[in-house]
């Protein structure tokens, strides 16, 4: 009874590293496995693996590579992962080539670890002060951010709950039962995402955090292509949703780029507002939607004009966040003119200086 | 594993490589991965519950495995909104009611109380399994032997996966009126997601789980020529290469195997024998099904992987 004793040994640990790796190979799990073990009879435990320990395809590049590092035996090559995951561990590589070269002590673990100090670094990093290399990581970070805003009660209805009785379905399940009064059919609200409007300045102040805060428009837009709208401020309004729609972040940015003709110009953050309220704003897309203002404040402008802009914006939305870099910096007080004509319509003021910055944005936007 | 039957099976399915062989036999060519997947469903009495992009092939493999096991295939569609009544059964109320007014009207007086034993009497004669609609379900616990296909679980709402896990930890379902109803056999259920949404983990605990990925290009080739075995083996290879580089090319929809075959029996029709510019042009529609996705392929990636097939 040793051998299936020792089988057994290695397997729970075998689970044990996957789980702490993050993939769900629980105690069930470990049971299935055992099973499928013994179903498949000898040969390749690979595959009878995979299929009871992994729940998700994010699991399979870990499964893996912690299947290579414990069974050591030649794998059957693996014919392609799903997309997300193939980006994601793309995304992870660079910084790893950099920072584990030559040294391969211990494999199941260290790069992972490796590559997560790497990162603790330079999420507090100011955007402005990166090399290019950190910066392209800082961005490969970005791309994978989710920011999504919560759900609002929509006006339509669905069937389901308890929230009220859907006389129409009942009356005409009454009618198809000959008139007999039968089982009440109830209906509930739909919920609908609700719409995320971002506004970058693009002037010349903002420079060394547009780019950063145009890839987070992008992680934006990919999470919900339909209710996420983006437009850059400068001297004018220029609306880059549908650039911003290309899945790939380099190309989305070069569309976009493409399409802003003040990019790193003056500001009149004034007359943009009003330029996006008249145009879009006051006709739908910010009513009802959280408002995300990423903008240094510096106005060039008339900063009563962005005071009361401002004020129209924050009673057509639902929640207005400025996004203000130097918020980040100590020593910040909101004093140029047109933050201080901001901020009393303001919901929350945060800072976007550094990745763990936007990060925490995409918090403040998922509870607005 | 407690002693449950195991499915006594027209092809012999011992092994993985039985599986795959008998899978190959109905035409659903399945690499490794799917065959040992499939072997373990049977062999274990699990669920197996499939993951893979859109046209990987997750309900073919159903169809197919209800083929190699001589079982029907009773399929679920979940949408919003699905509850028990269209996936368990329901009461046939209007015949339950014509047959309560067949019986009034042969009880004579119309106008009378009836007397307590025939209410009694009568009110039982209304819950008889002839006034149940089976829904796909319970069809399949009382088909023997039968495969159960649960398509796109990710489109029902989560009380419905709840729902789901309590009919399949006991292959019975219990209707108030009837008792239970207990499958013979368990049917081999096999549940598909796209992903939509992320299924509850309670329900995939319970299931093997296989994500189903692209087949490589050898093996695409081989499907493809298995489906439109009238096209030109060098049509095949062109699309299977194409479909395959337009995989990792980011577009909002890949084209998965449905899309290749489709293609291809396209161009077959149009009488070609490879691909080029102009046949893929006009027939491109019918791989990429988003407008954005054709622009790009159109002008940025066709002449590039057409230039490669040479």
């Amino acid at each position: 009874m040793t051998a299936p004793l020792t089988v057994l040994t290695v397997l729970t640990g075998f689970a044990r590293a996957l789980r702490e790796a993050g993939v769900a190979a629980d105690g069930a799990r470990l049971t299935t496995a055992v099973e499928a073990l013994a179903a498949a009879g000898a040969g390749e435990p690979y595959w009878p693996l995979r299929i009871s320990l992994c729940a998700e395809p994010d699991d399979l590049p870990t499964f893996d590579a912690l299947f290579d590092a414990w069974f050591r035996s030649a794998r059957p090559p693996v014919p392609n992962v799903p997309r997300g995951t193939a980006r994601q561990l793309a995304l992870a590589r660079p910084l790893l080539a950099e920072t584990n070269a030559g040294d391969g002590a211990d494999p199941a673990d260290d790069p992972l670890r490796t590559a997560a100090a790497g990162n603790e670094v330079l999420r507090h990093r100011d955007l402005a002060e990166l090399s290019d290399a950190e910066r392209d990581e800082v961005h490969r970070l970005v791309a994978l951010l989710a920011p999504r805003v919560g759900t609002r009660r929509s006006q339509r209805r669905r069937p389901g709950g308890r929230e009220r009785i859907d006389l129409a379905r009942t009356v005409r399940r009454m009618l198809r039962d000959g008139g007999e009064p039968g089982e009440l059919r109830y209906q509930r609200r739909r919920r609908r995402p609700r719409r995320l409007v971002l506004l970058i300045d693009v002037s010349g102040s903002m420079a060394p955090y547009a780019d950063s805060l145009l890839r987070f428009a992008h992680a934006a837009v990919r999470v919900a292509p339909t209710s996420t709208e983006v437009f850059t401020m400068g001297t004018r309004l220029t609306r880059v949703t549908r650039q911003l729609r290309l899945r790939d972040p380099q190309l989305a940015l070069a569309a976009a780029g493409r399409a802003i003709p003040d990019w790193s110009g003056g500001t009149l953050l004034g007359e943009a507002l009003r330029a996006f309220l008249d145009l879009w704003g006051q006709r739908g897309t910010a009513r009802g939607a959280v408002v995300v203002l990423a903008s240094d404040g510096w106005e060039r402008g008339d900063a009563l004009l962005l005071g009361e802009q401002m004020a129209r914006l924050a009673r057509l939305a639902h929640r207005v966040v400025w996004v203000n870099p130097h918020r980040g910096k100590s020593g910040f007080a909101p004093v140029t003119a047109g933050m201080m004509a901001a901020m009393p319509h303001l919901d929350a003021l945060v800072a976007g200086h550094s990745f763990d910055a936007l990060r925490q944005l995409v918090e403040v936007i998922s509870n607005a | 594993m407690p002693d449950r039957s195991t499915l006594d099976t027209p092809a012999v399915l011992d092994s993985p490589t039985d599986v795959a062989a008998a899978l190959d036999r109905v035409g659903y060519l399945p690499d490794p991965g799917i065959a040992t997947a499939a072997f373990l469903a049977i062999r274990m009495q699990r669920p197996l519950f499939l993951e893979g992009d859109p046209g990987v092939g997750k309900t073919a493999l159903a169809v197919a495995l209800a083929q190699i096991t001589g079982a029907t295939l009773v399929r679920l569609q979940c949408y919003e909104g699905i509850d028990a009544s269209q996936a368990l059964y329901d009461w046939d109320f209007p015949r339950q009611i014509l047959h309560l007014r067949a019986a009034g009207a042969g009880g004579g007086d119309a106008g009378g109380p009836a007397s307590g034993a025939d209410t009694e009497a009568l009110e039982a004669s209304l819950y008889q399994r002839r006034f149940l609609v089976a829904r796909p379900i319970l069809q399949a616990l009382e088909t023997t032997p039968s495969v159960l296909l649960i398509d796109e679980i990710d489109r029902a709402d989560d009380e419905f996966e709840a729902f789901l896990l309590e009919v399949l930890a006991d292959n019975a379902v219990t209707i108030p009126e009837l008792g239970t109803i207990r499958a013979e056999r368990a049917p081999l259920v096999v549940l598909t997601s796209n992903r939509t949404r992320e299924v509850h983990d309670a329900l995939k605990r319970r299931c093997l789980y296989h994500w189903l990925a692209h087949p490589q290009f050898a093996r695409e080739v081989e499907i493809v020529r298995r489906h439109v075995p009238e096209a030109a083996q060098r049509l095949a290879r062109d699309v299977a290469a194409v479909a395959g580089a337009l995989r990792d090319a980011d577009l909002l929809k890949p084209p998965g195997i449905a899309e290749s075959i489709d293609w291809t029996r396209a161009l077959h029709v149009l009488g070609a024998r490879s691909l080029d510019a102009e046949t893929a042009t006009v027939t491109l529609g019918a791989a990429i099904k988003y407008h954005e996705d054709q622009v790009r392929v159109q002008r940025d990636l066709l002449p590039d992987l057409l230039e490669r097939l040479g």
